[in-house]
């Protein structure tokens, strides 16, 4: 018998977190050949890879003016997701629109490829509503807040799909924060003991608020799936490709009755944890410069210049859609209405309630008082 | 004395345990470097160390459970749940093993845990930013219950806190938390199991507690130019309630109105309600009223105002206690 003795690796900050992973395509656009993964992504074509180029452009574009939007007091609260844009596009692409995603708040980039309606990413954070959208209209949960919780859910929805005979697979997206919660390990527990068809997708950027991933995992975090008896593999998070082609694998498990997939995306937060959040606390300047260089959109355009899919002609027209996109993120986000005050009643119950219906019945005499 | 925000007053008193007991730890999430999302910890890991005031992976269950195992070993610890809406993965651990420790060990072992929870709405957040819980701590036993509203009470009740042998949950007014006022570290005022006679009044008992003592003191002045005269208490404890000093105010003035942001149904104002009934029966002019927050969750922000008490309706309230024209005026279900 052999037992393996646990090294104690020591506590540390972004910087030692980074072993082994696949990469598809180096951070200067150099694409690298991957035995196990290449088969998963050939078939994208140049022009696939500059649609995803696209989509990198706008979504980084879309949250920048969110950010803005939040500095000129139009949002209450904005959750950046600056250098995550491959993590979140290179998986939220290989989707079908039958699968379905349960996130958390920061996958805005996720829910722009499941095709929310622009305004809608915004109505949480400027206040006007509980949440943005309808689950059912795009195959993606309203953002979880409480961190881990959505793990547990994805679980289920996968049970579902297979009880129901159908090969959907549900996404689960998370943090590296998220993976001390219990939420999370029960929910690896249960996704292994029913064999479901769900993708553990956590994105490893570096950060919980101030906290670095070496607080919550003293080993890289796709290391602690196999004790749970779920496969793992730990992807360049920067790399569109090669997030793609690992996402395609573990779909593929899924959908043929290979149960779950841990997929650890090693990215980098390069923003603040929010717009209220003061990085400059903790962040060392230094290493935050190196993940720049490891930037997700400038390897694909380095990459499709190279190959000569990218000249400057689309370069300018996608900068274009892109700030078009942008304005009416800008417009739609503006035009959002206030919601009445006697919708605070609304929506708590399925059926009516007896002592809800007093205090909503009590409210509106009271609101009528002012107009007499 | 020193003039200090609310926020800086709970990181002095903090600052003042941890240098008078070196069995007081701190526990919690961003803590440390950040010094806490509110900054109420800025600066204590610089001058204490990263063993006594310790950021923790992202777990609430692990926080508080770690904090029974560290009170086993006879530590002092204080934990920081990051927001009010996030100390439910932690409420097992609170409500099964914190508050039962004592109990179930017939007193052998002892769980002097304090719980920091900032809680209340009013700074337009998003979901689980703005509620507030304590009602259901205040029903478990075992458990005190605290919250301040001042500068000196966030001091010395949390120094209080800390030094007790029972486990306290003390919520945190966030809203409040830039509030200014003086503080006396050494001041040793009321005792935090006592409630405070905060403006005194002849016609109408207004009860509170935590972030709408100042709206109440609001509804008092306001009041007054309406020939009221109300007399204002916070609780400052919720888990007892100091009953005596409300029954004295309500044998007074014969109305009672209680007001806090957490929901009605099963809430602070219906214990208070019902144990004044039962101890004023024969003083009470009026059926005690309760303004609060509706039976509904925390709404998004730009519904809040629909939501917390503020200074109109609690004065819609006090005059349905006097029996004036109010909304339920001819209103009926
Ligand atoms: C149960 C719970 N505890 C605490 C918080 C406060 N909080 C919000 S985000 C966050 C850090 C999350 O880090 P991670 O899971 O890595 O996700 P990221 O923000 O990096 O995307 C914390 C502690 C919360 N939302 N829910
Ligand atoms: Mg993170």
């Amino acid at each position: 018998m052999s037992t393996t003795v646990p090294v104690k690796a020591p506590m540390s900050g972004a910087k030692k977190q980074t072993p082994e992973f696949v990469q598809l395509l180096d951070p200067d656009g150099k694409r690298l050949s991957d035995e196990l993964y290449d088969p998963w992504v050939s078939d994208v074509t140049g022009d696939q890879l500059a649609s995803l180029y696209e989509d990198l452009i706008i979504v980084r574009r879309i949250d920048t003016e969110a950010t803005a939007l939040q500095r000129q007091g139009e949002l209450g609260l904005w959750p950046p997701l600056l250098g995550q844009e491959a993590a979140q596009v290179g998986s939220a692409r290989t989707l079908r629109p039958d699968d379905f995603v349960f996130s958390s708040y920061r996958e805005n980039a996720v829910a722009y490829c499941r095709g929310v309606k622009l305004p809608d990413l915004v109505r949480v954070w400027r206040g006007t509503a509980a949440s943005g959208w309808d689950p059912f209209e795009i195959g993606m949960a309203t953002p979880a807040v409480i961190i881990g919780a959505q793990t547990l859910h994805a679980t289920g929805y996968a049970v579902g799909c297979t009880f129901d005979g159908v090969d959907s697979v549900s996404v689960a997206y998370f943090g590296d924060g998220a993976t001390s919660e219990g939420d999370v390990n029960e929910a690896m527990v249960f996704a292994a003991s029913f064999n479901a068809p769900v993708i553990f997708f956590c994105q490893n950027n570096q950060w919980a608020i101030s906290e670095p991933v070496g607080l919550q995992a003293q080993r890289p975090i796709a290391d602690r799936a196999p004790g749970f008896g779920i496969p793992s593999i730990r992807v360049d998070g920067n790399d569109v490709l090669a997030v793609m082609a690992a996402t395609r694998s573990a779909l593929d498990r899924a959908r043929t009755g290979g149960g779950p997939t841990f997929i650890e995306a090693v990215t980098y937060r390069r923003g603040p944890h929010t717009t209220s959040d003061d990085p400059s606390r903790y962040v060392d300047p230094v290493v935050a410069k190196e993940w720049e260089a490891k930037d997700p959109i400038a390897r694909v355009e380095a990459f499709l210049r190279s190959e000569g899919v990218l000249t400057d002609e689309l370069a300018a027209s996608i900068q274009a859609r892109a700030d078009e996109v942008a304005a009416e993120f800008r417009a739609g986000c503006l035009a959002l209405k206030n919601p009445e005050p006697l919708s605070v009643f609304d929506n708590v119950y399925a059926t009516e309630h007896s002592g809800l219906a007093r205090q909503r019945s009590q409210y509106t005499a009271y609101l009528e008082g002012f107009d007499k | 004395m020193t003039e200090l925000t609310l926020a800086k007053a709970l990181g002095s008193g903090l600052r003042r345990a941890l240098s008078d007991d070196d069995k007081v730890v701190l526990l919690g999430e961003d803590i440390g470097t950040l010094g806490g999302v509110f900054r109420v910890t800025d600066g204590l890991q610089r001058d204490f160390g990263k063993d006594r005031v310790i950021d923790t992976p992202l777990a609430e269950a692990g926080i508080i459970g770690m904090a029974v195992g560290l009170a086993f070993r006879g530590y002092r610890p204080v934990c920081e749940i990051q927001f009010d809406g996030f100390i439910y993965p932690g409420f097992d651990q609170i409500v099964a093993q914190v508050a039962k420790l004592h109990y179930r060990t017939g007193g052998n072992v002892r769980m002097p845990l304090t719980i920091r929870v900032p809680y209340g709405g009013g700074i337009g957040a998003v979901e689980h930013h703005s509620e507030s819980p304590e009602a259901y701590f205040a029903h478990t036993a075992g458990l005190r219950v605290v919250t301040c509203s001042t500068p000196q009470d966030a001091h010395s009740m949390l120094r209080e806190a800390i030094a007790s042998d029972d486990p306290v949950l003390f919520f945190e007014p966030k809203r409040r938390y830039w509030t200014k006022g003086e503080v006396d570290e050494d001041a040793t005022g009321l005792p935090m199991g006592k409630a405070r006679v905060v403006t005194e009044g002849t016609d109408v008992t207004l009860v509170t507690y935590g972030p709408l003592v100042a709206t109440a003191l609001d509804a008092a002045v306001a009041a007054a130019d309406d020939g009221i005269s109300i007399e204002v208490i916070d609780l400052r404890s919720l888990s007892p309630v100091d009953f005596d000093t409300v029954s004295a105010s309500v044998q007074k003035t014969g109305r009672l109105v209680i007001t806090h942001e957490a929901s009605e149904s099963g809430g602070l104002g219906a214990e208070i309600a019902a144990t004044l009934t039962d101890r004023c029966f024969y003083y009470l002019e009026a059926a005690p009223v309760r303004i609060t927050g509706f039976d509904v969750p925390y709404p998004a922000a730009k519904l809040e105002d629909h939501f917390l008490p503020d200074l109109d309706r609690i004065l819609d309230g006090v005059d349905r206690a006097l029996g004036r024209v109010n909304s339920l005026t001819g209103w009926s279900a």
